[in-house]
């Protein structure tokens, strides 16, 4: 008997009308694509993307060069020299981030006493050469005034978790 | 002489009509199946290229003219370059005898589905020279593989067309269409119908029996070593045959230009039209089919074609002449 309904279902093509009747209902689902350039998807407040240096309301730089973020970088990513300035605060002479070795871990962000280097919520920092991808100090304090904004909305969305 | 070369310009544009609108429904049929897998995978398909992205098959063709022609130093040069002409030639001149309408056809002749069904076994020569004259391992093996299967779904598709031209009694397309009118083939012939589908899936190396062109185990099987416009050709002769083969199945069961029933609104609009929609319908079954199924093992091929595609299609041809002889039905 069981035979004889295994002969039925093949020569009917039972299994293979089951697989269409699927596909088909999918055929007529909504899409989930995203069209990308124009669309994107939602970021969360964590997103570890282009790095930045940021700035006090005032214009100066968070930076003191403890140079923790340099020790901490477990793809000794950074380098940074610093020297004291004539009003005697400590501030970085050179920062750079190698970003074709950087690892995106967010070791740097946590480890700053100051929240001076953060990853922030830009991912589309594709460049034509690999020279371009070693960022300097002037570079990731362009970044930090471009996206200051989003940056600090993002850091207090995500300080109660912190 | 005058009416010598006009019969001659007639028949010349006559060809064009019907290549030139085969030529764009490839591009629209590459671009139907690019749609339709990304429907049923979720995705969108191609939507940038022009309005909701038609124009994407136009832009793939123009890239693969710019790019370069190689010639692998080992291979045959002449068979190269001539195996995807004469696999393209074939798929084209197949369509002399289709005819869209009673009236429109280029070749009215009385063995049309013979010719048809020669064209269509040579098409088996443009793959088995292309994979002979690339003079590698993988086009080789696909060639082999392709040459097989042919073979083994021709027999079935043979006598699948002897049901039908024992039902009609003529070997002319124009006929078997007309015999349709009252009731279509695809209704007393059911089994013989999905038998020509899977056999014209085959036949055409479309999934789920796309073997020769195998990409898991064959990189891209006979055509691994083509590029630009040679490797197009064998793509646009690749899907002038799915239409070919789909315009086949219309002609031959789904009663080609006719409406599905013949009362007023319905027989109003043109056959051609009717013709195309069928078409397209089946079309969308062999893409359909693309979509769902995992591709046949080799020996599965085989085994389907000549242990049950084969004995059931003999059988079939014998309970039809049986049938039609016993109630006096036979044509003429």
């Amino acid at each position: 008997m069981t035979t004889l309904i295994k002969y039925i279902k093949s020569f009917t093509l039972f299994e293979l009308m089951k697989g269409l009747k699927l596909t088909i209902t999918y055929f007529f689902k909504p899409k989930v694509t995203l069209n990308y350039p124009n669309q994107k998807g939602p970021i969360s407040p964590r997103f570890r993307g282009e790095h930045a240096l940021r700035r006090y309301p005032n214009g100066e730089e968070r930076c003191i060069a403890c140079k923790l973020c340099e020790a901490v970088c477990p793809a000794q990513a950074i380098t940074i020299e610093a020297e004291p300035k004539p009003d005697g605060s400590r501030r970085t002479t050179r920062y750079d981030i190698d970003m074709t070795k950087c690892i995106y871990c967010g070791l740097c962000e946590e480890a700053c006493p100051v929240d001076a280097i953060v990853e922030g919520p830009n991912f589309e920092y594709a460049t034509e050469t690999r020279e371009e991808l070693l960022y300097d100090k002037e570079k990731l304090l362009r970044n930090g005034d471009i996206w200051e904004k989003q940056i600090s909305e993002n850091l207090k969305r995500d300080s109660k978790y912190r | 002489m005058t009416s010598l070369s006009f019969e001659l310009t007639i028949g010349i544009l006559k060809i064009f009509s019907f290549v030139v609108p085969v030529l764009v429904s490839v591009a629209l049929l590459v671009y139907l199946e690019r749609k339709v897998l990304g429907a049923v995978q979720l995705r969108k398909g191609p939507n940038v290229v022009g309005p909701f992205g038609i124009l994407q098959s136009f832009a793939d063709v123009l890239k693969l003219l710019t790019k370069e022609n190689l010639l692998p130093s080992s291979s045959n040069k002449f068979l190269f370059i001539f195996a995807p002409m004469l696999t393209l030639i074939l798929s084209l001149i197949a369509w002399a005898v289709i005819p869209i309408s009673s009236t429109y056809v280029i070749a009215n002749i009385n063995i049309g589905i013979l010719y048809l069904f020669a064209v269509s076994s040579f098409g088996v020569y443009g793959v088995i020279i292309a994979g002979w004259a690339s003079n590698s391992k993988y086009p080789f093996l696909g060639a082999l593989r392709s040459a097989a299967q042919m073979i083994s779904y021709e027999v079935s598709i043979g006598f699948v067309i002897i049901t039908v031209l024992i039902c009609v009694g003529s070997l002319n397309l124009i006929d078997i269409v007309e015999s349709q009118k009252s009731m279509w083939f695809a209704i007393p012939l059911l089994p013989m119908f999905v038998i020509f589908i899977i056999s014209a899936l085959a036949e055409t190396n479309r999934l789920p029996f796309d073997l020769p062109e195998d990409e898991a185990t064959l990189v891209a099987g006979f055509f691994t070593e083509y590029s630009s416009i040679s490797f197009g050709l064998f793509f646009l002769a690749e899907y002038a045959n799915m239409i070919l083969m789909s315009s086949l199945t219309v002609i031959l069961f789904l009663g080609g230009w006719y409406p599905p029933i013949d009362i007023f609104p319905l027989n109003a609009i043109p056959g051609i039209f009717w013709f195309v929609i069928k078409v397209f319908l089946i079309l969308f079954v062999f893409l359909w089919v693309r979509a769902t199924f995992p591709r046949y093992r080799y020996d599965q091929l085989m085994r389907l074609g000549w242990k049950i595609f084969l004995p059931f299609t003999l059988i079939w041809v014998v309970i039809t002449s049986a049938f039609l002889f016993y109630f006096g039905l036979l044509p003429n």
